[in-house]
């Protein structure tokens, strides 16, 4: 009797129930994991755990075999040869090791200077910093509006120090997809290495290293529905493209990266390369129409909503959006139903906003009031209906506490107010 | 119904009364800036992510009751919401001795947010000072 009136008072107090987790739509930050990936990485996680560096018996030869397909799973993807993949723990490190690695070997031919951008990975800008405390020279070259790079200003910055050019082909925050296929060919006239972070990319565009003059490229599996802790660089052969290893040991990875490698792991991110390029059209369409209805209703229904990155040569899965006069940490924290990140200062751990949006230009209140929406493969429509309605009835009540909301109504230009400053 | 919400979609983050400030803020609203009763403080800019605006309506030398807007995170929502409420009755003198530690220890704000409280200190104050010299100027 207790049980049943609680039961009517809480169903009486109660709102809103929430059941379950919030709905994940974050995917540039991570993927699940695809259940058919698991099904491949299985046997490596239960019976097969030969060392695959083992030559002498049916263990290591079994799970050498299984890694050897992963490498050219992943060569296929990336259309090369297999002999030309590193395994690595993920793009940081395969970012590390290009970097480094190549910076360090160029440096006995005399060439000291790195180009490369400033909308770039962390992990790209910080071996950067790292590399010119070193005495290297690092130029890091402006976007315009939409991330995007000046073809021209890359030719003009290119001269016979410079060892290696790195430019990401699809930014995580913003989703700008940059013109690899030219900038590579310009590397190539001028007989400089191009190394670019593909981690976003991969499998979302159609990637060929030949066709586009890239030496060298990183990927990270866990961007692409793979397993966390393993990623690839893919190191040129024909050119050879030499460089110094990062990590030294038993010599495995042609030297390139010694360590044991996880067969398991390997062979999770070779099936995840496998299903991306199979799907990779399917992907896209599904995505693709799941981020133009949210974009198209969002901006029918709520005004003053800035899209950031390039309108049309931008991950299909990637909506950045800038709402104004509203604080992009209280919208996340409005938004608890959805899983989101955002550029806003509040949710990095400095309180400086997106070094991204600022390097595009985005004025630096704008820049706290963006959200990163990342629509991925098991996102459905009933997710997007779900948080469209969300985003646009938090947006309306944040704009009802926002005073800047409440000036702009009143006709006041934000421009011109002398603010105070904190103390 | 909090606890429901704690329990099944866990928002560490933040403690409870800044979630709650979130959901049912005291106070938002606006008065007439012109008006002789009433003392406005706008704190913060946009550029810094953080901007509030803090009215009181004064009489007899006490606040009667104030309101605020606020552009920022959810614990300057909760800061400048939370001070609206603690100042409501007080004197003017009282409202001038307002502490961000107040406001941050009832928060249970952790260290990286306490510049919201600071915030909300100085739309107070701005506030008191604004009535104060509205009333000089009569």
């Amino acid at each position: 009797m207790l049980k049943v009136i609680s039961r009517l008072l809480s169903s009486l107090a109660v709102k809103e129930e929430i059941v379950g987790r919030s709905s994940y739509m974050d995917f540039q930050a991570t993927t699940p994991l695809d259940p058919r990936v698991l099904d491949e990485m299985m046997p490596y996680l239960t019976y097969e755990y030969g060392n695959p560096h083992s030559r002498t018996h049916a263990y290591g030869w079994n799970t050498e075999k299984a890694v050897e397909k992963a490498r050219k799973q992943v060569a296929d993807i990336l259309k090369c040869d297999s002999k030309e993949i590193v395994f690595t723990s993920g793009a940081t490190e395969s970012n590390n090791t290009a970097l480094k690695g190549v910076a360090k070997f160029n440096l006995q031919k005399g060439k000291s200077k790195i180009i490369t951008v400033q909308t770039e990975h962390k992990c790209i800008l910080d071996t950067c910093r790292h590399l010119q405390e070193e005495g290297f020279e690092v130029v890091y070259l402006p976007v315009d509006k939409h991330g995007l790079i000046d073809l021209e200003l890359l030719d003009k910055t290119i001269d016979e120090k410079t060892s290696i050019v790195s430019i990401m082909t699809a930014n995580n925050e913003i989703g700008t997809i940059q013109p690899v296929a030219e900038i590579g060919k310009i590397c190539r006239n001028k007989k400089v290495l191009f190394h670019t972070d593909a981690a976003q990319a991969i499998g979302k565009i159609n990637m060929d290293v030949n066709a586009m003059n890239i030496d060298l490229l990183s990927l990270s599996s866990h961007k692409l529905y793979g397993p966390k802790g393993i990623g690839a660089l893919y190191v040129r052969r024909k050119p050879r493209v030499r460089l110094n290893p990062l990590i030294n040991g038993g010599g495995q990875e042609r030297g390139l990266r010694s360590g044991t490698l996880a067969p398991a792991l390997a062979v999770g991110l070779g099936a995840a390369c496998e299903i991306a390029s199979i799907e990779l059209q399917s992907d896209t369409d599904h995505i693709t129409q799941l981020a133009k209805k949210f974009y198209k209703v969002i901006i029918e229904k709520v005004p003053d909503v800035i899209l950031n990155g390039h309108p049309v040569h931008r991950l299909c899965g990637n909506l950045n959006l800038s709402f104004a006069y509203v604080e992009g940490e209280s919208l996340i924290m409005a938004l608890k139903h959805l899983a989101l990140s955002s550029g806003s200062a509040c949710t990095s751990a400095s309180l400086e906003p997106s070094y991204v949006l600022r390097a595009i230009g985005v004025s630096e209140d704008l820049a706290h009031t963006s959200l990163r929406i990342g629509i991925g493969r098991f996102t459905t429509e009933a997710e997007i209906d779900y948080a469209i309605e969300l985003v646009e009835k938090h947006v309306k009540k944040l704009r009802e506490l926002s005073p800047l909301w409440e000036m702009v109504q009143e006709g006041v230009d934000l421009q011109n107010i002398q603010w105070s400053q904190p103390k | 119904m909090l606890r429901l919400i704690k329990f099944t979609t866990p928002f560490r983050r933040y403690h409870e009364k800044v979630i709650e400030y979130y959901e049912h803020p005291k106070n938002v609203g606006s008065y007439d800036k012109s008006d002789k009763s009433v003392g406005t403080g706008i704190v913060g800019a946009p550029a810094c992510g953080d901007v509030m605006k803090l009215q009181i309506r004064v009489k007899d030398g006490k606040i009667q009751e104030a309101v605020f807007k606020t552009f920022g995170c959810a614990s300057a929502i909760a800061s400048s919401s939370y001070a609206t409420e603690w100042i409501t009755g007080m004197t003017l003198d009282d409202a001038m001795n307002l502490k961000n530690t107040d406001i941050a220890k009832y928060l249970h704000l952790p260290p990286i947010k306490l510049h919201c409280s600071m915030l909300a200190e100085d739309a107070v104050k701005a506030a008191v000072k604004d009535f104060q010299r509205k009333a000089e100027n009569k």
